[in-house]
């Protein structure tokens, strides 16, 4: 009926200017705190010396583009997969290559370790999450022992075990986040809310609660109750895709880096965004960022090739790493905080310390 | 497999959805920025003297330092 129409269209032009009136007392909200600029509340700390941060290693043994790595919490083993479709486990004190195994997709966009460092699990164009035990058993092969966990309608971009082997969270292309139980493959929470492609998650430090961060294509960043499936809280401050998110270690806030070649600091607490780290000279994505042991520093690996290193209290930039002969794709800090893992399209993965 | 797709929620659920998420977000507990700021300070300042990173290590005690000048590549 013609009437039914018209008032199916009110009522979403109500929802819209709703939508938009909320969005707008939102950010008032946001503004009436906004009281300082986090690099003013720093201006007396003590200025950064000169770093001299080199690369320790090269791990060299994929075959293309290095996409994930991910530390063992024994602070020396690293995972990485690669677009060969390999997914390597490494001594990086050695840069002997301890396992090896072969999926059956190419773009292996996302590896993670398990806490107990007995297991890996990575996942990509297969749209799957899948968990391989670590065995040293030289006649075992580790693909038998394959565990198909999680399952998405799109690519898997990232995945992370909670403080146990026995859950993980996913992230994918298909839009959503999710946590799956291990051992059964069965879907405990699905996360819904970003309007395109979630390339990116962190679990906040376990202290902190049952919360993580995820970031995607929409150039959102969303803030998750892990129990509810609820979104707590959404940031939407960049320009671009956000490629990477990383808990600041306190908990208290995360950090991003997107296409729009800026990184960013989020307050969760002031719930905004409190730093830009950014310069007129960086033009290129910014692919994958960690903090250091004491969060005073924010590393961020680049599309063109390099590493900045970024004062994280006064904003400004203390050091730019060279030595990636093509795009830097993911970038961590070792648990201890000795020294933090790059992975390039270069087919190569960097120590530097 | 996930429960929901978005994509294919009619307009108005989707409206809906975002309408209630905006309601809970708006009413959220907020801290003053130069508070937050301060604790951020704090919490980095405690540690930092600490942060291998930031104060750098002793080439003996960081396992990641050269230990020869001899290096197959």
């Amino acid at each position: 009926m013609a009437s039914d129409g018209l008032h199916e269209s009110e009522t979403l032009a109500a929802l819209r200017s709703e939508a938009e009136s909320l969005k707008g007392k939102l950010e008032e909200e946001r503004a009436k705190l906004h009281d300082v600029e986090l690099r003013q509340v720093a201006e007396r700390v003590e200025a950064l010396g000169q770093f001299v941060m080199k690369t320790r290693r090269t791990l060299k043994g994929h075959g293309n583009k290095v996409l994930c790595m991910d530390w063992c919490r024994d602070k020396r083993r690293i995972v990485s997969s690669s677009q060969d479709g390999k997914v390597i486990v490494w001594d990086s004190f050695t840069t002997n290559k301890e396992h090896a195994v072969t999926m059956p997709c190419t773009w292996v966009m996302a590896c993670a370790y398990a806490p107990s460092g007995c297991a890996i699990a990575c996942g990509g164009l297969d749209n799957k999450c899948s968990v391989y035990p670590l065995t040293f058993d030289k006649n075992e092969n580790m693909a038998a022992k394959k565990k198909s966990v999680a399952m998405h309608t799109n690519y898997l971009s990232a995945c992370s075990f909670t403080n146990s082997d026995m859950q993980i969270l996913t992230a994918s292309g298909d839009g959503t986040c999710a946590l799956w139980d291990v051992e059964s493959g069965q879907l405990l929470q699905s996360f819904h809310g970003h309007g395109a492609d979630v390339l990116c998650l962190d679990l906040a430090p376990s202290e902190t609660g049952n919360t993580f961060v995820s970031g995607g294509c929409d150039k959102k960043a969303m803030v998750w109750d892990m129990r509810s499936g609820q979104c707590v809280q959404a940031f939407e401050t960049h320009e671009s895709d956000i490629n990477s998110v990383r808990y600041y270690p306190s908990g208290d806030a995360f950090a991003s880096g997107s296409d729009d070649a800026t990184c960013r600091l989020y307050d969760l607490r002031a719930d905004r965004e409190v730093a830009i780290y950014s310069k007129e000279s960086i033009i290129f994505g910014a692919s994958s960022v960690d903090f250091s042991l004491s969060g005073r520093l924010l590393f961020a690996g680049y599309n063109d090739y390099t590493i900045n290193v970024w004062d994280v209290l006064k904003g400004v930039r203390v050091s730019i790493l060279f030595g990636h002969e093509n795009r830097v794709s993911t970038l961590r800090v070792s648990p201890d905080g000795t020294a933090f893992c790059s992975g390039s399209w270069d087919h190569t993965l960097r120590v530097w310390a | 497999m996930p429960a929901l797709h978005i994509e294919d929620l009619p307009e108005k659920e989707k409206l809906k959805m975002e309408v209630e998420q905006l309601r809970k977000e708006v009413k959220l507990q907020r801290q003053q920025v130069s508070k937050c700021s301060e604790e951020i300070k704090n919490y980095i300042e405690e540690r930092s003297g600490e942060d291998p990173l930031v104060k750098g290590i002793p080439e003996d005690k960081n396992p990641f330092k050269e230990k020869s000048s001899c290096i197959i590549s």
